[in-house]
């Protein structure tokens, strides 16, 4: 169906090929996971399936992409829009129109299909992806699931051959992230669709992959069946670092089947000890902390002490309240109750004091950056916080981020614009320190830096608070965990005890080893010694 | 359902009509009346909500006008009403005054003039409410989509600037950032842009993929030379019709210049191959709301013609008399008015059923009590 012959793609001015002498044969009605880290080429594969790559972002492409019989070098995209059906990274990005009826007739209106044959197209892919009920429904107003599920809907309804997904679920709670990935196997086990996806939580998908593209990132680019290729990748999910840790050659690709494995070969692990979170200075205060939003109520009676040397996670549906939470504790939003850090309301504070006692990274870190080169920032950042000249610089070397001075903060990584960001923010030295869905767009290897980068800051005694989809992530990096729903907190513990206990969040590792509180295969390790 | 031109063409005849129009209280009615029908007629969608925003923006044109004429308006007339401290200035600005006699008759002239740009404000925001600008741009001609698209994306880009930027300002603040004026904008305008920018390369992957702009066969040789003539040709002739006095010639010239036009934009929409889902059927019920919104204007234009009636569409501000209201200006605002009884759901006219099984069927569930 798909067919990469010796491509090899490179981008003006780049030092390497992205791509180099990528072969390779997708045969049609496969799930085809692509996996590399951050930078590795991934979306520059995808964009190349449906020619995209080159015909719009530019390079220069040799070999063949073939893709059902049509060379992307003579079809732009839209000639191979009947054929493949792309979605981007961001879905209400890439939507044309208002309403979800519009968008999902939008690209059979640019085929020309006829209006008759159009309507019943329309009610199919609606039924099909199970939207019927919001189809009259502006685009803005739906949640972050649904528009992933209309934007898939909207492509589908062109009746493609292939579908082209990048990172489909990174944006998602881990349930919105469930529906869309079971209407994606629907797709590929009802309709025969193959399915080419790009994800960087491979624990959501790999179980319903068929093969996997791992993209090591010299430009080469390897094929082959995931049990097998994800025993070798640098690419780690969780169950992938459990077989390393029990050195397994092959890797389980569900909880179920690790589950069984480790059954019939009796791994015996002592359970972790119970943390403590009682410990430590109260850093921050709040009580009765309430935000609304006209008529909406955001954050609801919230009340909670921070402790200095604690991370706390944050976990919740989209829309739960997390990020408002975060912003009121900053002070930078209007809330009522009584937050209080040393003594102070940093509501009260103008916003440059305010930074110096509770600090935030939000979730669009590239918001704080305006200046052209990092070197400037970290000077700028210098300024601000009226510290000593090159305190910033110190700090980000300290993150373990090696980041030359003349690079512009645009052409960064997520993982190292991020940690630009928080040497910035943590350059006032605050004790308090929340970070609003900081690993968003990381990889494994990123998020391993972003967990050692936190553990370093509360060992020196600040208090962490981060918000977040990625259950673990949490279960790795946090020790108290508080869940939202609805703007209330509706529990508060040790990480262990409520993620080792919920159906929704539980990490892999705890739902394989069910019932003993092991989150992480780093608690694996620990428990076999 | 009714065409989405159909609600511009009735709004923007009305607008026409207001700016033939001094008479407070034929003002007031219209805008009335246009509200009225905003109110009953819209729908739940979220631009429909808009017209809360040009109800204010109407107040605060006619409040500043008021402001500035009290604070820097030439005193005409006699009726004092109140005198402000003048304020004295250098000879080089002679002719604008500050403070002073405030009168009745540059208030009056100044509120009937305001009145009349914020009813037409008022009627832009109308069209708003009731047919989505996309909406009405789904339903263009071929050969003009292009244009239309640009139209939608540039109306889809400046809302989400405006939320961009705000974004990026509550970020700045957790930097503790306080540069102030033309320097935060500075800093301020560079990732927004960016990230428009961005949005819009990413909106038009998305068209691109989506097979936007997909041709069938290769352009016909000499279309863009012949519709640039046409164009030209046009312009002249409208130009020559109007300022010179070679009517006939400029006739013959127009008529080339459109027919060429209309050729080569049929030519060039021949090649999309676009369809309309669902498209808006043009009824006898639009063209009776659009036909409305040109009677407006033409029932207020009729009365400036004539001089007979000039004085009651333009009453006088100096000397101030009590504006009047006349039997035909009343029609004008029932023409406002007509969309209402002309976009009434038609009846549900249902033939009873006599058959036993369906009665005892809607017995025994309970509907026919």
């Amino acid at each position: 169906m798909i067919e990469f012959e010796d491509v090899t793609l490179s981008y003006p001015r780049a030092g390497r090929p992205t791509l180099r002498g990528v072969s390779l044969q997708l045969p049609e009605g496969d799930l085809c996971l692509v996996i590399g880290g951050t930078g590795t080429g991934k979306s520059t594969l995808l964009g190349a399936v449906n020619g995209l790559v080159p015909h719009f972002t530019g390079g220069e492409l040799s070999g063949r992409v073939t893709v059902a019989g049509r060379d992307t070098a003579h079809h732009q995209p839209r000639d191979l829009a009947d054929v493949v059906g792309y979605v981007g990274q961001d879905p209400l990005r890439g939507f044309v129109t208002d309403t979800v009826e519009d968008e999902i007739a939008y690209g059979m209106e640019q085929l020309g299909i006829v209006p008759v044959a159009m309507r019943k197209r329309v009610e199919e892919t609606l039924d099909l992806m199970g939207i019927a009920e919001l189809r009259n429904r502006p685009l803005v107003e739906l949640s972050g699931g649904q528009q992933q599920r209309v934007a898939i809907a909207a492509v589908l309804a062109a009746q493609p051959r292939v579908l082209v997904l990048d990172e489909p679920t990174s944006a998602l709670d881990p349930t919105a992230a469930q529906d869309v990935l079971s209407a994606i196997t629907t797709l590929v086990h009802e309709v025969g669709l193959t399915v080419v996806l790009a994800e960087h939580r491979l624990e959501r998908v790999m179980h319903a992959a068929d093969s996997m593209i791992w993209l090591p990132g010299d430009g080469t680019a390897r094929h082959g069946a995931p049990a097998v290729l994800l025993g070798e990748a640098t690419v780690t999910p969780p169950l992938a670092a459990l077989a390393r840790t029990l050195g397994w050659s092959t890797v389980p690709l569900s909880v179920r089947q690790a589950r069984r494995r480790v059954e019939v070969e009796t791994v015996v692990i002592e359970p972790p000890p119970a943390p403590d979170i009682d410990e430590g200075a109260v850093a921050l205060s709040a009580r009765h902390v309430e935000v609304r939003f006209g008529p909406i109520t955001a954050v609801r009676d919230v009340s909670l002490d921070l402790r200095r040397g604690m991370v706390t996670a944050i976990l919740g549906r989209n829309g739960a309240g997390k990020s408002s939470l975060l912003w009121a504790l900053q002070g930078a939003l209007s809330s009522a109750g009584e937050i209080d850090v040393d003594g102070r309301d940093p509501r009260r504070a103008p916003a440059s004091e305010a930074r110096r006692l509770v600090t935030l990274v939000p979730q669009t870190a590239a918001d704080l950056l305006y200046l052209s080169s990092v070197a400037a920032e970290c000077a700028q950042a210098d300024a601000e916080s009226h510290a000593e000249p090159g305190t910033t610089a110190v700090l980000l070397a300290r993150l373990g981020v090696d980041l030359p001075g003349d690079r512009d903060p645009r052409d960064l990584s997520e993982g190292q614009r991020l940690a630009l960001v928080l040497a910035i923010q943590l350059a006032a030295g605050a004790p308090v320190l929340l970070l609003d869905e900081p690993t968003r767009g990381l990889d494994y290897a990123s998020k391993g830096q972003l967990h050692e980068i936190l553990d370093g800051l509360a060992a020196d005694g600040t208090a962490v608070v981060l918000s977040t989809h990625d259950v673990e992530f949490a279960a790795l990096a946090s020790r108290r965990l508080l869940l939202m729903a609805d703007g209330e907190v509706i529990a508060d513990g040790t990480t262990r005890d409520l993620l080792a206990s919920s159906p929704a969040y539980a990490p892999q590792m705890a739902k394989v080893f069910a019932p003993l509180p092991v989150l992480t295969p780093l608690d694996v390790q620990r428990g076999l010694r | 359902m009714v065409h989405p031109w159909a609600w511009w063409c009735w709004a923007i005849g009305t607008g026409l009509a207001v700016s033939g129009t001094t008479n407070p209280l034929l003002l007031l009615l219209i805008a009335l009346a246009v509200i009225i029908v905003v109110v009953v007629r819209r729908t739940d969608a979220p631009w429909a909500r808009s017209m809360r925003a040009y109800l204010l923006l109407s107040l605060f044109v006619i409040g500043m006008r008021v402001l500035f004429q009290i604070l820097i308006g030439a005193g005409i007339g006699e009726t004092v009403l109140f005198s402000l401290p003048e304020i004295p200035l250098p000879d080089w600005m002679a002719g604008i005054r500050l403070g002073g006699d405030v009168t009745a008759e540059g208030l009056m002239y100044t509120i009937y003039d305001a009145l009349r740009l914020a009813v037409m404000l008022l009627c832009i925001g109308a069209a708003n409410a009731l047919a989505n600008p996309r909406q009405a741009l789904r339903s263009v001609p071929a050969a003009l989509y292009e244009a239309s698209v640009a139209v939608v994306i540039a109306l889809s880009v400046a809302p989400q600037l405006i939320e961009s930027a705000q974004r990026v300002r509550k970020a700045r603040r957790l930097r503790g950032d306080r540069t102030q004026g033309l320097q935060a904008l500075g800093t301020l305008v560079m990732p927004v842009l960016a990230d428009a920018i961005d949005r819009s390369m990413a909106l038009a992957a998305g068209m691109e993929s989506r097979g936007f702009a997909r041709t069938s066969g290769l352009p016909v040789a000499g279309t863009l030379p012949v519709m640039l003539c046409s164009v030209m040709a046009a312009l002249l002739g409208a130009f020559l019709l109007l300022s010179t006095s070679f009517a006939e010639a400029a006739l013959v010239i127009l008529g080339l210049g459109i027919a060429g036009t209309t050729w080569g934009l049929r030519r060039a929409g021949s090649r999309l191959k676009v369809t309309h889902y669902r498209p808006h059927p043009w009824t006898w019920r639009a063209t009776g709301v659009a036909v409305s919104g040109l009677l407006v204007a033409a029932v207020v234009f009729a009365l400036g013609w004539f001089e007979a009636t000039y004085d009651s569409v333009h009453p006088s501000t100096d000397p101030l008399v009590w504006p009047e209201l006349t039997a035909p200006m009343l029609l004008a605002v029932a023409f406002c008015l007509a969309p209402l009884p002309l976009t009434i759901q038609p009846k549900f006219r249902a033939t009873a059923s006599v058959r036993t099984d369906t009665r005892v069927r809607a017995v025994r569930s309970g509907v026919s009590a």
